[in-house]
C-alpha cells in the first residue's frame, strides 16, 4: 500500500487553478520529487500535505487516513522550509530538540536523539552555535537533523538547496541521497532544477499548469519524454515539429517518417500505433546527435548538412548549433574528451549532423 | 611592474592605527556628542552642582562665593539621608511605576499582537489610532479620567450597579491610587505598544509555520516562539512606560488623593513650593541614579545568554 496518496486534488485562488485534479501516491521509503517551473503548482501541493493549506477537491490520505481533519501540527509530516526556517533566538541543538519537545519526550531522550541528529549531520560541534552564526550550508544541515529528528513518516523539502552555491549544493545532494537512505524516511521533494530532481530521486512528477505532465523514474522522464513540455524542460532538446507522412509497424513499435518544415523528412521511432497525417514533435536529445566534418551514409541515420553557427564551449561539452541548408536549427553536444583538442568546429564550418532513427522520440500533439 | 607593495603596508598600517582617519571619524561623532553635552551633561552638572548649595533666602539659590570663599553644604543630603519618608516615597513610586508597566504590558501586548496579525494594509490605520490621543493636549485628557472615575459617570455608577447587590458600599474611584494607577496606564500604553509592534511585525511568519509544522499547538507557537523573539520590544516598553511613570507628577496632583504623594510631586514641590532647590536637586538626583539602576540590571537580565544544555 502507498504510504501518501493524493487524490484528485484541486485548490484554486480565485480563478486561478493552482493545483488541478492531480493524483499521484509515494510508496514508503521513496525519494520523490515534484518537478517544475514556478507557478506550477508544486509548492501548494506540498503546503496542502503539511496542512497548511486545504484542498478545495480531492484528499491526501497518509497510511491510509484521510488528513482533511488533522491540523499541521498533528501530521506526522514535517517540513524543511526553503528559508530553513530556524528559530534564531535557540541554539542548534534547541532548534532540533523542538520537535522531541513538542512530542513530549523525556530529557534523557531528547538528548541522546539531538546527539545522533547532530552526528548525522556532522554538526556535533556547532551544537552550542546560534543559527546566525552558521553558513548556509550548515544552516540547512540544521534544519533536515530538525526535520528528521522526531522520525515523521514523511519529510517534505521545499527547494532546501535553492539558497546554496553550485559547488555547495552538489556536496549536499551526495549527502541527501545517504541521508535518505540511511534513515528510510519518505522524502517529497520539491524543485525548480531538473538536474536536482534527475540527481535524486526515485521518481520524478514533472508538473506545468497546475497538472502533472509526466510521472516516471529519472531515466524514462530523460530518454522518453512523454509530452513537448517535458522535452523541453528537462535537459536540452531539439524539437522537430512536422506531420507523420508514412507510418508502417516495427520491432520497437511504429516506424514513421515525419515532413519537418526547412528541414525535409525524418524518420523516426514512435511507441504505440500512430496514424498517418498526426502531427506532433520529434524529440531528440543534442548528445544524441553526431555531429563530423565529412557526411556518411548509413542507412538507419538521419541525416542533414548545414553548417556551425554558435558554438558554446562549456568546459567538459561544447554545444554546436548548427544551421541545416534548409534553415532549421539543430543543437549538437561534442564531449571535449579527446585528448589535446578543446574544440572540433568553428563557426561556420561545414558540417554534416546525423542520428539514428531510433535516437529520437516521437511526441503525439 | 613599480612595486606596490609597500605602499599597501602603509596604508594599512595607517588605517590600523586610525590616524589617517581621524578627521573623519570626529566629524561623524561630534554632533552626538556635543548634543549629549549641551542636554545631558552640562544640565546635570548644574543639578549636582545646586544640590551642595544653599537655598537662597526667597527660593532659588544663595550665591555659590560669599565673602570670599564657596558657600556650599551637605544638608540637603542629610536631609534625605535622616528622613525615612523620602525612601517610602521613592518605594512607593517605584511600585506604582512597576504596576503600571505590567498592566501597559497585559494590555499592550495582545493589542500590538492583533495589529501585527491583521491584513498589511489595515495595519497602518490601526497604528495611528493607537497613537491619535498624542494629538490633543495631556491634561485634557487626564481631566477627561476625572469625568470618568468621577461619582457621576456611568462607569462608576456601573461599577456601583455591579457591588451594590454583594452588599458594598457605593464607591468613587477618582482621588485613589486606583485612579492613578488608571491615569498612569491610559497615558503610557503607547509607549509600550509602539516598539512591541515595531518588534512583532518584524517577525518571520515562516517561523511559526515551522513550530506548527514541527508540533507545536498555538499557545506553544506563542511562548516558544512568539514571545521569546519579543522580548526585545518588551523591555524597551517597559524602559519607555516604566522611566517617564516614574517621574510624573500631573497624574498624581489631578487624579490622587492626599495619600498619594509621589516622587515626582515631592520634587515638584521642592522646587515651586518649599522653594528649596537644593534638596530638589538631591531627589532629582537620586531619582536620576535609581532609574540607571534599575534600566543597567534590566539590561543584565535581557542580556542574550549562551546556554549549552538543551
Amino acid at each position: 500500500m502507498a504510504l501518501l496518496d493524493v487524490r484528485n486534488v484541486t485548490r484554486r485562488f480565485g480563478d486561478f487553478v493552482a493545483v488541478d485534479d492531480v493524483s499521484f501516491s509515494v510508496n514508503a521509503g521513496e525519494f520523490f520529487t515534484l518537478l517544475g517551473p514556478s507557478g506550477c503548482g508544486k509548492t501548494t501541493l506540498l503546503r496542502m500535505i503539511a496542512g497548511f493549506d486545504a484542498p478545495d477537491a480531492g484528499s491526501i490520505v497518509l497510511d491510509g487516513i484521510d488528513l482533511r481533519s488533522t491540523p499541521p501540527e498533528k501530521r506526522p509530516i514535517h517540513t524543511v522550509f526553503q528559508s530553513y526556517a530556524l528559530f534564531p533566538h535557540m541554539t542548534v541543538a534547541q532548534n532540533i530538540a523542538f520537535p522531541l519537545r513538542m512530542a513530549g519526550k523525556s530529557r534523557s531522550e531528547i538528548h541522546a536523539m539531538v546527539a545522533d541528529a547532530l552526528g548525522q549531520v556532522k554538526l556535533t560541534d556547532k551544537s552550542a552555535r546560534y543559527p546566525h552564526e552558521l553558513s548556509g550550508g550548515q544552516k540547512q544541515r540544521v534544519a533536515l537533523a530538525r526535520g528528521l529528528v522526531n522520525r515523521p513518516r514523511l519529510l517534505l523539502l521545499d527547494e532546501p538547496l535553492a539558497a546554496l552555491d553550485a559547488k555547495l549544493r552538489e556536496d549536499l545532494q551526495l549527502e541527501l541521497i545517504n541521508l535518505q537512505k540511511d534513515v528510510g524516511i519518505t522524502f517529497v521533494y520539491v524543485t525548480h532544477d531538473q538536474t536536482e530532481a534527475l540527481a535524486l530521486s526515485h521518481r520524478i512528477a514533472v508538473m506545468n499548469h497546475g497538472k502533472i505532465e509526466q510521472l516516471d523514474e529519472p531515466s524514462r522522464i530523460y530518454s522518453f519524454p512523454t509530452t513537448r513540455f517535458v522535452a523541453d524542460f528537462i535537459g536540452h532538446c531539439n524539437l522537430f515539429d512536422g506531420d507523420i507522412a508514412a507510418a508502417s509497424p516495427s520491432a520497437g513499435g511504429t516506424l514513421v517518417e515525419l515532413d519537418v518544415e526547412r528541414l525535409g523528412r525524418i524518420r523516426a521511432l514512435a511507441s504505440g500505433g500512430v496514424a498517418t497525417g498526426t502531427s506532433g514533435s520529434l524529440a531528440v536529445r543534442p548528445e544524441r546527435i553526431r555531429i563530423s566534418a565529412e557526411p556518411t551514409q548509413a542507412s538507419e541515420e538521419n541525416h542533414y548538412t548545414g553548417h556551425v553557427r554558435d558554438f558554446l564551449y562549456m568546459g567538459d561539452v561544447t554545444v554546436y548549433i548548427v544551421e541545416t541548408t534548409g534553415g532549421h536549427r539543430v543543437e549538437a553536444l561534442l564531449a571535449n574528451s579527446a585528448a589535446g583538442r578543446t574544440q572540433f568546429f568553428e563557426a561556420g564550418d561545414r558540417v554534416d549532423v546525423a542520428w539514428r532513427y531510433d535516437a529520437g522520440h516521437f511526441i503525439a500533439g | 611592474m613599480p612595486d606596490t607593495s609597500s605602499r599597501v603596508d602603509e596604508v594599512r598600517g595607517r588605517s590600523l592605527t586610525g590616524r589617517a582617519h581621524w578627521p573623519r571619524q570626529w566629524l561623524v561623532s561630534a554632533p552626538p556628542l556635543a548634543y549629549l553635552l549641551v542636554f545631558f551633561a552640562i544640565p546635570a552638572m548644574i543639578m549636582v552642582i545646586a544640590s551642595f548649595r544653599h537655598p537662597g533666602e526667597f527660593g532659588g539659590l544663595a550665591p555659590i562665593v560669599e565673602d570670599g570663599r564657596l558657600n556650599l553644604t551637605v544638608e540637603a543630603y542629610e536631609r534625605f539621608a535622616t528622613d525615612p519618608i523620602y525612601w517610602q516615597v521613592f518605594a512607593k513610586s517605584v511600585v506604582f511605576a512597576g504596576i503600571t508597566t505590567l498592566a501597559c504590558l497585559l494590555l499592550g501586548y495582545p493589542l500590538a499582537l492583533l495589529i501585527s496579525r491583521s491584513p498589511r494594509r489595515y495595519r497602518d490605520i490601526l497604528m495611528l489610532l493607537v497613537i491619535l490621543p498624542f494629538w490633543s493636549n495631556f491634561l485634557i485628557r487626564v481631566y477627561a479620567w476625572m469625568i470618568i472615575l468621577g461619582p457621576q459617570s456611568a462607569f462608576t455608577r456601573a461599577i456601583n450597579a455591579v457591588i451594590a447587590p454583594i452588599g458594598l458600599d457605593p464607591v468613587t474611584p477618582l482621588f485613589s491610587s486606583f485612579a492613578v494607577v488608571v491615569g498612569l496606564v491610559y497615558v503610557h500604553l503607547p509607549f509600550m505598544v509602539l516598539p512591541l509592534y515595531a518588534n512583532l511585525e518584524k517577525h518571520d511568519p515562516a517561523l511559526l509555520d515551522a513550530a506548527q509544522d514541527l508540533g507545536a499547538d498555538a499557545w506553544r507557537r506563542f511562548w516558544r516562539v512568539t514571545f521569546p523573539l519579543s522580548m526585545p520590544g518588551v523591555w524597551a516598553g517597559a524602559a519607555l512606560v516604566f522611566i517617564p511613570a516614574l517621574g510624573i507628577f500631573a497624574i498624581p496632583d489631578i487624579l490622587g488623593g492626599t495619600e498619594d504623594t509621589l516622587i515626582g510631586n515631592l520634587i515638584k514641590q521642592q522646587f515651586l513650593e518649599t522653594r528649596d532647590w537644593p534638596f530638589g536637586s538631591v531627589l532629582s538626583l537620586v531619582l536620576t541614579a535609581i532609574a540607571l539602576a534599575l534600566a543597567g540590571l534590566a539590561a543584565l537580565i535581557a542580556r542574550p545568554r549562551r546556554r549549552t544544555t538543551v
